[in-house]
Parts: C-alpha cells; structure tokens; sequence
C-alpha cells in the first residue's frame, strides 16, 4: 500500500521542501539586516527579470541538467557518481582539445564532434573508479570525489602547459576558432526579430540537454540495458538470479553517467560568449546535479524542472548580491539551504507528510 | 470462566487502508496461560491485527483490553507497558551486538551502558534457569544458529516483563528440531503462566500446540474454537472457505530419458568450507526428484550452480551435453538458454524485484526474449504487460493488476508470479527451491498442482524443501542431503519420516541398524 499518493511524493514533498528552505532564509536575511521580502523579489528580478538574466538562467539550467542526468542515472544502479565536476572539466579538456586542433569548419560538426569528445573524456575519467567499484569494490563515492581532485589538477597542468596559449597571462585555452561558435538562443530569436536571451550565454545545447532527457528517459524505462540498470540497482542478489552481470552494468552505467557529466562542457566551454576552456569551468555544477537528481527523483522530467530552479536560485542568487551590499557568502548560504532541504533533508519533510496523509486517509475511511 | 478477565480482548477492531478492509469488526479473546492460536491464509488480516494490538497501525473502530483494563495502544511502547511483547517473523536484532547488548538494546536504565549490563546479565540467567531459554550472553548473534536468534528475541521480550507473548510466523524460518525446541519453550512459558498468541498457516502447529484456535478469511473472523474440538480439514476449510485438499494428487511417474545428470559435484567457498562433497545424481524427464534435508547442508548451493550463480567443479550433463560451471557461459542467461528454469528458494530476495511492478516482474530473467523486444534497442513494455495479466489470470495471481509493484502481492501471489514465470517458459528442467515456503493453503495446494501438471507434460523437476511433507507429496523419488552429500536416495513409498529423518541428520543405514 502506498503512503501517499504520486502527486504528494513528486510535487508537495519539494514544494514545502523548498519552502522551509525559503522561511530559513528569511531569518538568515533579517539577522543581516535585510529584508527579506525585498530580497526575494530582487531575486526573482535577477532570475527572469531581463533578457539577460533569464537566458543565464537558462544557461545555469543546462549545466545542471546534464550533471542533474549524470547523477540520476548512476543512482538507479545504486551508484552514487559525486564525482560530477572532475568529469565535466575532463569533458571541457575533451571538447576542448578536439576543437582547437581538429579544423571542424561549421558549427554543427563543432558541436557533433565537441560533444562526443566530451562525453568520451567524462565516460574514460570516470572508468577507473568504475573499474575498481566494479571489479575490487572500491566504494565509487571515494574514488570519484578523490578523482575531483585530481581532474582539477590535470586540468590546470593542461592548462597552464600543453594548452597555454603563447603570450596569455590567464589560466585558459585560447578562444576557439570562430566556425566552432555554438549560435546563442538570442541569435535564433533574432531570426524572428526577437531578442528574447539578450547577450545571455543560453545557446543551442540547451537542445541536447533536452535530448539528453529524452535519451536517459528512453535508456531508463524502455531499454534492455536500462531495465537491468533498475534491477540491479534495487536487488544485487536477484540480478544475479537473473544473469545480469553486476560487473558489466555497473561500469556501463558509471560509463554513461560520466558522459552525460562530460557533456556538460559543450554548454559551459563550447556554448559561452567567448569560448574557451578555464580553470574553475565546472563552477560547482558537478555537486548541484546531485541536489537536482535528488530533488527531481531521478527522472528526466523532475530534473528539468529541478535544473530551471537551481538555475534561477544561481542566477537570481548573483544578481543579489550584486545588486545589493548582501555579501555573496549569504547568497551560498540560501543555495545551500535549498539544496539542504530539497536533497539531504528530504526524508525529514516527507515522514510527516506522510504520516499526515495516513492519518487523514484513516480519517477519511472511518467517516465513510 | 467468565470470573477470570481474559489477558486480552479486542472488541470490534476495524481497519482499512484506502479502499483494503484488512480488519472487518474483528471480536476475540484470550484466556491467560492459554496459547491461542491464529491462523488464516495470507492477506487474512493476521499481521494487521497483531500490528494494532502491538501499535504499529491505529484501528479505525474498536476497543482493546487488557487483563480487564479497557487500553489504548498508540504505539510500541505503550504496548510494552501493557505486557505485550513480539517476536517477528525476521528478527529486529543487531547482527554484530552480542546477545546482551541486544537484550538491553532500547531498554537501558541510564546514560551509562556498564549497570544496565551487568542488570540484564543477571535477569537473563534467571530467566534462563525459570523458562529453560540457556543463551550464552556474550555470543554475537551473527554467530548463532536462526533458532537461537528466536530464544534471544523472546528473552527481549520477557527482559521488557511481557506476559502477553505474541509470535509472528514463528516457525517460518525453523527446522523442525528446532520449531520442537521452540514448541518446548512456549509450552514452558505457558506453565509458567504467560499468554501466547501464535499466528501461523501452519495446520500441524496450530493442531500440535494451541489450547484454542481463531481462523479469520479474509479481513473477518470466521471462528474460534477448542484446538481439542477441531481437526486440520476442518481449519483448512474454514480457512479457505471451501473443501481444500490437504495431500497432493498425483498419477504415478511415466520417467523417461534422463535430462539432467550431476556428476561428482564439489563446491569450496572462498573461506575454504567445502559446501558440496562429490554430489552425484540424475532427474529423468517426467519425474521430481525430491531432495530433502535440513536448511544449509549444501541444498542451496546445488540449487544456485544449476541455476547459474554459483561457480563448481565436477560435471552437470543437461541432456547429454555438458554445462559450463565456471566460464564465462555459467551465469543464469546461459542457463536459461539451455532450457532451465528456476523458481528460487527466497523469492523476495532472489526470484523478484520487490520495488518492480508485477509486470517487469515477468521478464524478469527472460528480459531478453525476442517476445519482449521492439527493435534491437527498445524493450516492448506492452508486450511484457499483457503476457503478465495473461499469466496472472491464469495462475490466479490476486489482485490481478499487473501494475502493482511485487511487494504489495502477499507471499502466496508473490511466488504465483514466480512460478508462472517459470512453468511458462515450458522448461526441460525446472528446478523449485522452497516452492511454499510463507504461501497460504490455497496457494499451496494450486502450486503443488502446476509442478505436477509440468511433470505430466514429460518435464524434470528438481524439488528441494525442508518441508518433509511436502517432498513425501511431490517427489517421485527421494535423496536426503546431509553436509553437502547425499545420504541416500529413497522411493517415498518405501520410507516415512522416521527413515528420511535420521538420513537428514546425517544417520546412514550401517550405522542405524
């Protein structure tokens, strides 16, 4: 018998999640003097107010979905990949290296090439500790934190070495060729005179994010592969019964999860105003796709929804803070409370609002 | 009578969840120092009634009282506090805690472990010595046998002063030896004057050990009699509602040619215990061969290499053609391909994806069956949901909505899931591990009847329980496993329980003669 019904587990649970999270603000807010009425609606402004702040949202979305399906996909074979952010800088050092040295003379086959040099270095980043969880059972939640670590290190060696432009004081590749430029959403609204993402980064792999939905969608819940994903994800024992092999699809599936990770870098390195691949490219966005995957249950449709909200909390969080004398580290702290509630704390707000429906459910039987 | 107040007398408890009437205007009582049986099939209300008494759920209606004292139970606490203790069908013990800190888990006086220790230690030597429950104290439960786990979730109960013992299944997970160990104590209790209530399906027990017997169908209570004034036709009726055969109807065997041959078969586990010494045997097409014996002497593990997870040395010959035991055509696909099917012994852990609906259930094993295939990347979901309604109203799987997830189906419909899965993929082999292990008369009775109509239709059918009866009803012939050998094989007609007992512990002929 289930407690409760759907629309309470995928809707109400993170809607009061988020509100918790919101009325805890509101005190973080008043104790550093602001208020936070006014706070929340500079915030909204700074999400979807302009042109620009909502194609930052929008961008900031993207990220998050591909980290947001990285980490989703993973978890339905019970893996927890937190090692996001060192697959999605291997991504960029993918993307990157093809697009700098292979001449790719139109955009399209930029992002065709981009985007599965990427995924290939997320998936082979990923494939160690892959290897070891599924061969030696080295716990895949240590091995790809410690893998964060040294994939920032490979990246600044690359960048400050192999990929170091000459005369270039930043820690950066040199901007990419011009026929690799991914057109922005604005230049496609431009073609209907609108101008709608303004000088915004939102640009086309936006649309693979959402392929990316569908595809994950697809693998998850209507493939062979995705149904022994599932399986072994909710019973070892029992996959076994059946013939899955626990080696052979728990790399598989860290494997897509790390070029789903990966791939993120056709939006934050390809699909930026000036393209090039930087030191700090993941920006947090490979530990918000845990929050997002979490929040959104795993499922493509939830982590849309979840990647537009990380999204304007992100953007909507920067305008704050520039906007206003509220220090940026207050403007952490909001992000970290809703990942707080809506991630980490889920259970605490989903126990009594089950409880609630059981009882009011009883309440119900007993009149009848 | 009526000068004693009952130890316990529920009055008009309701339940409901949604549209589920699991208790319907449920009355009993039960007398003090009597051990009251509760039986029914699955799904019968049994737990929800002992989950109300014990303050896992709130009865919608109705009045609980103990010795006399009209008590609300909220929650497990409370029920302590009234004298109530259970013990569950799957033990709530910390596997690593000694028995000790287990006894005192959640009962400790104070912040400080040592006096609440050293409290217990002495309350459970006498209580060993009053109710003869002799436990080590210091044994880590890991290392006790599952009838010793039970004494110390018993001795949990009487630590926290229970008088009112309430026993879920208990026997469920016993052998017989030691379901009679258990039977000494509670009859041991019951001299001493505590009160046990004893939900079972099991005929015999109830027949064996209560003074008075409830049977409840289906959410309400059907009756309460004397054990003494009934008989196991009579329950079983009532239990089910209608004429049940309790004994297994079957023509006798045509075999014909052999299909599966084991050949010296030896399993070492990877702490060096040798698990199957040099098994060796044959199941001919249209017969079941039973292999009896006590639970963990090497049943499991035969079970699990022909099955396809469990790696072995020696040879498996299925129709003439030898099976891979170690390489990389030694997994259950492999086996499945070769025209083996499996029912497993704990289908909750190995034969379903409890989370899975029913109907990814159904291809469960057989997810790669042309039959369940679009195309070479998409699995016809479809597909697998009518083949699942269409296997679950033959095989009478209730409720029959394929969508609900395997953990919502009661033991009894949760292994129809599995034995339609497996029956009707027209195995050469069908191997049955434990085929009514927690399942309702019923259910028993139709499972019995697809195995045997399997065995008609020209199959092999490897059969192992540690329900004797069950292997005296089924088989064909008989092999007894002891420590990973087979003592002995017999024809069920020319043994009886007495012969095959002492050959399941480990008695060979030589030596009982």
């Amino acid at each position: 018998m289930d407690k409760m019904p759907k629309w309470a587990d995928v809707a109400l649970v993170p809607v009061v999640s988020l509100i918790i999270a919101a009325l805890i603000s509101a005190i973080v807010f008043v104790a550093v003097g602001q208020n936070p009425w006014e706070a929340l609606k500079l915030m909204a402004y700074g999400a979807v107010g302009t042109s620009d702040f909502l194609g930052y949202t929008l961008f900031y979305a993207t990220n998050f979905i591909f980290t947001g399906l990285a980490v989703a996909v993973a978890f339905h074979a019970s893996l927890f990949n937190i090692g996001g952010e060192g697959q999605v800088l291997l991504g960029g050092l993918g993307a990157a290296i093809v697009v700098l040295f292979v001449p790719l003379p139109h955009w399209t086959l930029a992002l065709i090439a981009g985007a599965t040099a990427a995924a290939v270095f997320g998936a082979l980043w990923v494939a160690i500790p892959a290897y070891l969880q599924a061969r030696r059972g080295s716990h895949i939640v240590i091995t790809t934190i410690m893998f964060n670590f040294m994939a920032s290190g490979v990246l600044i060696y690359m960048l400050s070495g192999p990929l170091k432009p000459d005369g270039n004081m930043q820690i950066a590749t040199a901007i990419f060729p011009e026929a690799s430029h991914l057109p922005s959403l604005n230049d496609i609204a431009r073609l209907f005179g609108s101008d709608l993402f303004g000088r915004s980064p939102v640009n086309i792999s936006i649309l693979i994010a959402l392929l990316a939905c569908v595809a994950v969608w697809a693998l998850i819940w209507h493939t062979r592969l995705g149904y022994q994903i599932r399986a072994l994800g909710r019973s070892e024992s029992a996959a076994k019964y059946a013939g899955i092999s626990a080696v052979n699809i728990t790399m598989i599936a860290l494997l897509i999860s790390g070029g789903l990770a990966g791939m993120m870098a056709v939006n934050n390195t390809m699909g930026i105003n000036t393209p090039q691949l930087v030191d700090n490219a993941a920006g947090g966005a490979g530990f918000i796709g845990i929050a997002v995957a979490l929040m959104g249950r795993n499922h493509p449709v939830g982590i849309i929804i979840a990647a537009l909200l990380f999204g304007a909390l992100y953007q909507g969080g920067a305008e704050l803070s520039a906007a206003t004398s509220i220090p940026v580290q207050i403007v952490v702290v909001i992000q970290a409370l809703v990942i707080m509630f809506t991630g980490a704390l889920d259970e605490m707000v989903r126990a009594p609002i089950e409880k609630l429906f059981i009882r009011f459910g009883r309440s119900r039987a007993a009149g009848e | 009578m009526s000068d004693i107040a009952p130890a316990i007398e529920l009055v008009g408890i309701s339940k409901a969840f949604g549209p589920v009437q699991a208790n319907k205007d449920i009355s009993i009582r039960v007398m003090p120092g009597t051990i009251h049986g509760i039986i029914g099939e699955n799904g019968a209300g049994k737990s929800t009634l002992m989950s109300i008494l014990y303050g896992f759920y709130k009865a919608d209606a109705g009045e609980i009282f103990i010795a006399g004292q009209k008590t609300q139970i909220p929650d497990s606490q409370a029920a302590i506090a009234a004298g109530i203790g259970m013990v569950f069908q799957h033990f709530k013990l910390v596997q690593n805690f000694s028995v000790l800190e287990n006894v005192v888990l959640g009962a400790e006086d104070g912040a400080l472990l040592r006096p609440s220790l050293a409290k217990a230690r002495k309350q459970l030597k006498s209580l060993a010595e009053e109710y003869e429950l002799h436990v080590n104290p210091d044994a880590i439960i890991e290392d006790l046998g599952v009838g010793m786990q039970q004494r110390v979730e018993i001795l949990k109960a009487l630590y926290r002063k229970a008088d009112i013992l309430i026993l879920d299944e208990p026997t469920g997970v016993l052998t017989p030896p030691e379901a009679d160990q258990l039977f000494r104590i509670l009859g041991r209790l019951k001299a001493e004057g505590k009160t046990i209530i004893l939900i079972t399906h099991k005929l015999r027990e109830i027949m064996d050990i209560t003074d008075t017997v409830s049977v409840m169908r289906r959410g309400e209570m059907d009756s309460t009699v004397k054990t003494s004034e009934t008989n196991p036709a009579d329950l079983a009726e009532r239990m089910v509602g209608r004429k049940v055969l309790l004994r297994v109807d079957k023509t006798p065997a045509k075999p014909k040619d052999v299909v599966l041959e084991v050949r010296d078969l030896n399993i070492t586990d990877e702490k060096g215990v040798h698990r199957l010494k040099g098994v060796s045997f044959n199941v001919r097409a249209g017969e079941i061969l039973g292999i009896a014996g006590v639970s963990g002497n090497g049943q499991s593990e035969l079970l699990e290499v022909l099955g396809g997870y469990e790696k072995a040395t020696g040879e498996i010959l299925m129709n003439g053609v030898p099976l891979d035991l170690t390489g990389a055509h030694s997994d259950g696909q492999s086996r499945r391909a070769r025209g083996i099917a499996h029912v497993p012994e704990d289908r909750q852990h190995d034969g379903l994806i409890m989370d899975f609906s029913a109907w990814e259930n159904t291809a469960f094993g057989y997810h790669h069956d042309p039959e369940y295939q679009i195309n070479a990347l998409l699995m016809d979901n479809a597909a697998i949901l009518r083949d699942a309604k269409e296997k679950m109203d033959r095989f009478d799987v209730r409720p029959a909505n394929p969508l609900l997830s395997a953990k919502n189906f009661s033991g009894g419909n949760q292994q129809k899931i599995v034995v339609a899965r497996e029956i009707e993929r027209d195995p050469d082999l069908l191997l049955v591990g434990q085929p009514t292990r927690g399942v309702d008369i019923g259910a028993i009775e139709f499972i019995h009847q697809q195995i045997v109509a399997l065995r008609d239709a020209g199959k092999a059918i490897l059969l192992v329980s540690v329900e004797l009866d069950e292997i005296m009803g089924l088989s064909d012939r008989i092999a007894v496993m002891f420590d990973g050998k087979i003592m002995g094989e017999r024809l069920p007609e020319n043994t009886n329980e007495k012969e095959l007992g002492l050959l399941m512990a480990g008695v060979t002929d030589g030596e009982s003669a």
